[in-house]
C-alpha cells in the first residue's frame, strides 16, 4: 500500500514518518512513536480513551487519520507534565478519580481541554463535557471532583 | 495503626496518570506478529467447509488455523470449573470445527505481519455455512420441538437445581394472610471493562516454554486451565503474566478460546503473536452476565412478617458453559434469597437453559444482584399491597443484631450484622420523612418523585475450600502470600490476588507497613505473574481483602515470629521478653536494649550469628482458607423524578450506607462504592444486551448498548457503619460488588414508587424512557394514595 510522508510535532518533538493513508492517529502514536499512554477502548468513537489534543483541541485520535495531523501539533498524556504531575493529574490522585487507569489518559486530556476553554466550570458543565468519555470504574464522581480541584489549583497558581 | 483505616492516596496512580501504565496491548516483543479472528455471523450453523487459500496468499499472512488444525494439535475443549449433579457439559471448542452455536464464535485465526494485514486476510477466509434454526429466548428453547443446540442436552436443559424446604414453604403459604406474586426479568448485561481483552502469546522452541501475557483477573487459574486442561502441557511450561489490567468486573476471570488459539499459533510459527479485541468482539465474545426470568411468591402474615418465599427461575446459560457459569444462578443466587430478613421457609428451583447466545458467567456481584433485586422488589410490592411504609416492612422483618451467627434456610450462616443501624443512618441522611411529605405535595402539582430502598446483603470471600468443594467447585478458594524481606529490611509481598483497578498495591502495603511498623514506601506489592507469585486464585467476588489480605497477615506473622527469635538470640533474652513496636524489638522494661527490623533482616542473611539450627533468610509463605464467607450489607436510597410526558427518569439523590466491616482504606472503599453504584444504576436505567429471535446480537457496540455517562448521574452521598467480621484477622468484608447489588433495586423501587399514582405495579429493567412512556400512554394518574 502507498505511504504518505507526514510531519507532526508531538509533545514538543518534531517527527517525520511515512504512513499508510488509512493509519489512524492513535495507531501512529502508539505503534510508530511508542506513546502507549493513549488507549483504544472501542471501535465507534464513543469511549474517549484515545483523547489527545490536536492543535489545542480535544480529538478522539481513533477518528483522525495520521495524515490529517500533518503539519499540526499533538499533545498526549505523556507530554502533559515533565517534572512531577500537572495539577489535573494531581487532582485525579487527590480525589481518587481513577481506578484501573485505562480511561484515565483520555479523561485527563479531556479535562485539560475543558479547563483551557472554561477555567472555572460548574459540576454540571464538567459532567456535560465528559459525555464523550466512558469510565466503568469510578462512577465519574472522583473525576468530577478531581477536575474541580484542578480548576481551583490552576486558578490559584495563575493568580500567584 | 499508622496506615490501616487512613485514606492513603494510591501508589499506583503516578504511572496511570502519566501514561506509563503497561497494559497487555502496550507490550511489544521482538519478531511479534498479529492475529485476527474469523467469527461466525450465524447464531447456529453447520460448517461445511473452511477455505483458507485466498487468505494464505494475502500480503503478510503467515498462517491460517482452522478448527481442524487445532484438533490435529490435540487441543481440547474449554473446561468447566463448577459441577452440579444434573449438569450437562457440551464440549466448547477453542475453534469451531463442525458447528457454531452463537454469533462471534471463533471459526479460524489468521496470523500476519501486521494487524491490518491479519484483519484484511480474515475477510478472505471463506466459510461455507449451512444455517440451522436458532433459539435465543429461554421459553422458546424449552418449548417442545425447539431447535436443540447440543445432542447431550435434551430439551436445551443445562441443569435443574433446587435449594430449601419445599414442604415447609407450602405450609407457610397455607397459613398466609396475604400472598404477593411477582414475575420479573433480570436482563442480560455486558461487563464492558474499558480495556478490551488482549493477549500476547510467545513460545520458546529451545525450551518448550510458553508465555501468555493476557488481561486476567487470576493468572494462575488461566495457567492451570490452558496448560493442564486445554493444551495438555505441563503447567511449568506455561507462564501467565497479567500486567496492568484495565477493569474486569468478572469478564477477565475466565480462560477464553482466543488465548489458547494464540498459544498454538505462537508454537507453530515460533514467533510472538498478539491480538487485542475490538470492542465489537468484546460484545460478542466476553462472558455476559445475569439473564434470569423469575416467578416469585412471598407469603406474609397480617402484621407483615414474611412466612415463606417460593422462587422459580429460568437462567440463560448461553450456548456453552463458561468456566464458573453453573455456580452463578445456583449457589451464588439461591443462597442469598433470604436477604437481610428472617424468613422461616424458602424454596428455590432453577433451570439452566442453553440458547444460541454468548455464554454468561459471573459479572460484578454474580447471582447476588439477581437475588437482591428479587427480594427487594418483592418487599416493595408487598409494602404497597399491605399499605405499609416500605422501610417499616423491612425493619419488621430484619434479622436482629443479636441473632448472629445466623443460619438461613438456604444453606448460609451470616457472620455478623446490624441491619437496622444501616437503615436508620440511610433514612436520616436522605431525610426520609420530609421526602415522603414532599412527594405528597408534589403529586398534587402533577410532579412525580419516587423514593426507593434497597437493604442488600452480599456473600463474598467465598470459602472455606472444603465447603465449596462439597457444592461442586473444582477449585479451592483459599489465597496465598509470600512475604520476602530483603537484607536492608525492605519488604516485597507477592500475592495470589490480582488488581485490575482496586488499589491492592496501596491497601496491602498499608496492612504490611502497619504490622511491621515500617513506612509505606518500604513495602512493595507484586502480583500478576505466575513466575513470581505463589499459587493463588486471583480476584473476584470481593475476595482480595477478606481472603487475600488475610493471607498476607498470616505470612507477615510468620516473618515476625522468626525475626523475634533472631532478636532474642542477639539480645540474649527469651523471645517472650521482647515487645515489637515501631519496627523495633525491645526488651520489656529496658528501653535502650533493642534491635531494629533492619538489623534483624541483615543478620538473617549474613547468617553469622543465628540461633542454633535456624535456617538463614527472612521470608514466609502462607495460605489462608477462611472458616466462612463474609457478609457485607447496607441500605441504599435512590430518589428520582419521572417525567410522564417523556418517560424520562432523573436521579435526584443517591444515598449509600455500607457496612464492610473495618475499612483498610476509606478512599478505596468510596471509589468501589461509587463505581459499583453507577454499574447498578446502569442495569436499572440503561443497559441491556438484546438478541433478536435468530440470535443476532442487536446491541453490539456503544452505539446500541447504553452505558452510564457522567451527565446522567447524581453525586453519590455515602456513609458507613462498621460491624467487623469475625472470620478473618482484619475484621474486613469485601466492598467491590456492594454498590452494584444495591443500586439496581434501589433505583427500580424509586421509579416504581414514582409511578404508583398511575397504577403501575412493575416494569422490567432497564427502565428506559420509551418503556415508561409506553406504560403511561393509556393511563391517567389515579388519586394519590
Amino acid at each position: 500500500m502507498e505511504r504518505v510522508p507526514i510531519q507532526v510535532r508531538v509533545n514538543g518533538v518534531e517527527y517525520r514518518h511515512e504512513v499508510e493513508p488509512r493509519t489512524l492517529l492513535v495507531h501512529y502514536l502508539r505503534e510508530t512513536l511508542g506513546l502507549t499512554g493513549t488507549h483504544v477502548g472501542c471501535d465507534t468513537s464513543q469511549c474517549g480513551a484515545c483523547t489527545v489534543l490536536l492543535d489545542g483541541k480535544a480529538v478522539k485520535s481513533c477518528t483522525v487519520f495520521a495524515v490529517q495531523a500533518d503539519g499540526l501539533e499533538v499533545l498526549t498524556v505523556e507530554g502533559l507534565s515533565h517534572n512531577g504531575l500537572h495539577p489535573i493529574q494531581e487532582g485525579f490522585r487527590e480525589k481518587h478519580g481513577l481506578q484501573c487507569g485505562f480511561c484515565t489518559p483520555g479523561m485527563v486530556m479531556a479535562a485539560y481541554a475543558l479547563l483551557q476553554e472554561h477555567p472555572n466550570p460548574t459540576e454540571e458543565e464538567i459532567r456535560h463535557y465528559l459525555e464523550g468519555n466512558l469510565c466503568r470504574c469510578t462512577g465519574y464522581q472522583g473525576i468530577v471532583e478531581a477536575i474541580r480541584w484542578a480548576a481551583e489549583r490552576m486558578a490559584a497558581q495563575a493568580a500567584d | 495503626m499508622a496506615y490501616i483505616g487512613q485514606a492513603v492516596k494510591r501508589k499506583e496512580d503516578y504511572r496511570f496518570l502519566t501514561g506509563r501504565g503497561t497494559y497487555t496491548d502496550d507490550l511489544v516483543l521482538p519478531g511479534m506478529v498479529h492475529a485476527a479472528f474469523v467469527r461466525s455471523p450465524y447464531a447456529h450453523a453447520r460448517i461445511r467447509a473452511v477455505r483458507t487459500e485466498a487468505a494464505l496468499k494475502a500480503p503478510g499472512v503467515l498462517a491460517v488455523l482452522t478448527g481442524e488444525d487445532l484438533a490435529q494439535e490435540g487441543v481440547r475443549p474449554m473446561p468447566v470449573g463448577w459441577l452440579l449433579p444434573t449438569l450437562k457439559i457440551p464440549p466448547r471448542p477453542v475453534v469451531a470445527k463442525d458447528e457454531v452455536h452463537h454469533v462471534g464464535e471463533v471459526v479460524a485465526v489468521v496470523v500476519a505481519e501486521t494487524r491490518a494485514q491479519a484483519e484484511d486476510a480474515a475477510l478472505l477466509v471463506e466459510v461455507d455455512y449451512e444455517p440451522l434454526p436458532a433459539v435465543a429466548d429461554m421459553r422458546k428453547a424449552l418449548a417442545p420441538g425447539a431447535p436443540e443446540l447440543h445432542p447431550g442436552a435434551p430439551g436445551n436443559v443445562a441443569f435443574t437445581w433446587e435449594i430449601g424446604d419445599e414442604k415447609a414453604v407450602e405450609e407457610a403459604f397455607a397459613k398466609a394472610h396475604r400472598v404477593v406474586r411477582l414475575e420479573l426479568r433480570n436482563q442480560r448485561l455486558i461487563a464492558n471493562a474499558i480495556e478490551p481483552r488482549a493477549s500476547l502469546a510467545d513460545y520458546h522452541p529451545g525450551t518448550g516454554e510458553y508465555t501468555l501475557y493476557t488481561t486476567s483477573q487470576n493468572p494462575h487459574v488461566h495457567r492451570l486451565m490452558h496448560a493442564a486442561f486445554i493444551l495438555g502441557i505441563p503447567e511449568h511450561k506455561l507462564r501467565v503474566v497479567a500486567p496492568d489490567v484495565g477493569g474486569g468486573f468478572g469478564s477477565k476471570i475466565y480462560p477464553y478460546p482466543e488465548e489458547a488459539a494464540l498459544l498454538v499459533a505462537a508454537r507453530r510459527l515460533g514467533r510472538p503473536v498478539k491480538w487485542a479485541a475490538r470492542r465489537s468482539e468484546s460484545f460478542q465474545m466476553d462472558a455476559q452476565g445475569r439473564d434470569h426470568e423469575t416467578e416469585a411468591e412471598m407469603a406474609l402474615d397480617a402484621e407483615g412478617r414474611v412466612l415463606g418465599l417460593r422462587v422459580r427461575t429460568l437462567a440463560n446459560m448461553g450456548a456453552y458453559l463458561s468456566l464458573f457459569a453453573p455456580a452463578v444462578p445456583t449457589y451464588l443466587y439461591g443462597t442469598l434469597l433470604s436477604g437481610q430478613y428472617r424468613i422461616p421457609a424458602i424454596h428455590c428451583r432453577v433451570t439452566g437453559v442453553f440458547t444460541n447466545t454468548t455464554p454468561v458467567d459471573a459479572y460484578r456481584g454474580a447471582g447476588r444482584p439477581e437475588a437482591c433485586y428479587l427480594i427487594e422488589r418483592l418487599m416493595d410490592v408487598a409494602a404497597a399491597e399491605l399499605g405499609m411504609d416500605p422501610a417499616e416492612l423491612r425493619r419488621r422483618n430484619f434479622i436482629p443484631k443479636d441473632a448472629f451467627p445466623y443460619p438461613t434456610p438456604v444453606a448460609l450462616v451470616y457472620d455478623s450484622g446490624d441491619y437496622e443501624r444501616a437503615l436508620d443512618r440511610a433514612l436520616e441522611l436522605v431525610g426520609y420523612r420530609a421526602l415522603r411529605q414532599e412527594q405528597e405535595a408534589l403529586r398534587k402539582e402533577g410532579r412525580y418523585i419516587g423514593i426507593g430502598l434497597a437493604c442488600y446483603i452480599e456473600a463474598c470471600g467465598i470459602a472455606p475450600s472444603k465447603v465449596v468443594g462439597q457444592l461442586g467447585a473444582q477449585a479451592g478458594l483459599w489465597e496465598s502470600a509470600l512475604v520476602r524481606v530483603a537484607p536492608t529490611g525492605k519488604v516485597e509481598v507477592y500475592t495470589g490476588t490480582h488488581s485490575h483497578g482496586q488499589g491492592h498495591e496501596t491497601a496491602f502495603s498499608q496492612v504490611v507497613a502497619d504490622l511491621l511498623g515500617l513506612p509505606l514506601e518500604d513495602v512493595e506489592i507484586i502480583h500478576g505473574d505466575t513466575a513470581r507469585i505463589p499459587f493463588g486464585m486471583g480476584t473476584y467476588g470481593s475476595r482480595s481483602a477478606p481472603v487475600g489480605a488475610s493471607a498476607i497477615v498470616r505470612a507477615v506473622e510468620k516473618v515476625l515470629d522468626k525475626a523475634r527469635r533472631i532478636a532474642a538470640h542477639l539480645l540474649e533474652v527469651a523471645p517472650e521478653d521482647l515487645e515489637y513496636q515501631e519496627g523495633r524489638f525491645q526488651v520489656k522494661g529496658v528501653p535502650g536494649k533493642a534491635k531494629s527490623f533492619q538489623e534483624i533482616a541483615l543478620q538473617a542473611y549474613l547468617a553469622h550469628n543465628l540461633p542454633e539450627g535456624m535456617e538463614p533468610g527472612l521470608e514466609a509463605t502462607a495460605f489462608f482458607d477462611p472458616q466462612n464467607f463474609v457478609f457485607p450489607f447496607g441500605t441504599h436510597v435512590a430518589v428520582v423524578e419521572v417525567f410522564p410526558e417523556t418517560g424520562e427518569v432523573k436521579l435526584l439523590r443517591y444515598v449509600a450506607v455500607d457496612d464492610c466491616g473495618h475499612q483498610i482504606n476509606p478512599l478505596l472503599v468510596k471509589g468501589q462504592v461509587e463505581g459499583g453504584v453507577v454499574q447498578g444504576i446502569g442495569q436499572a436505567l440503561f443497559e441491556e444486551a438484546v438478541y433478536d429471535e435468530n440470535g443476532q446480537l442487536l446491541t453490539s457496540s456503544y452505539m446500541e448498548y447504553a452505558m452510564p455517562k457522567a451527565p446522567y448521574l447524581p453525586a453519590i452521598e455515602h456513609d458507613a457503619t462498621v460491624t467487623p467480621s469475625p472470620v478473618n484477622p482484619l475484621g474486613v468484608k469485601g466492598v467491590g460488588e456492594a454498590g452494584t447489588i444495591a443500586a439496581t433495586p434501589a433505583v427500580a423501587n424509586a421509579v416504581m414508587d414514582a409511578l404508583r399514582p398511575f397504577g403501575i405495579r412493575h416494569l422490567d429493567l432497564p427502565l428506559t424512557p420509551e418503556k415508561i412512556w409506553r406504560a403511561l400512554r393509556d393511563k391517567a394518574p389515579v388519586a394519590a394514595d
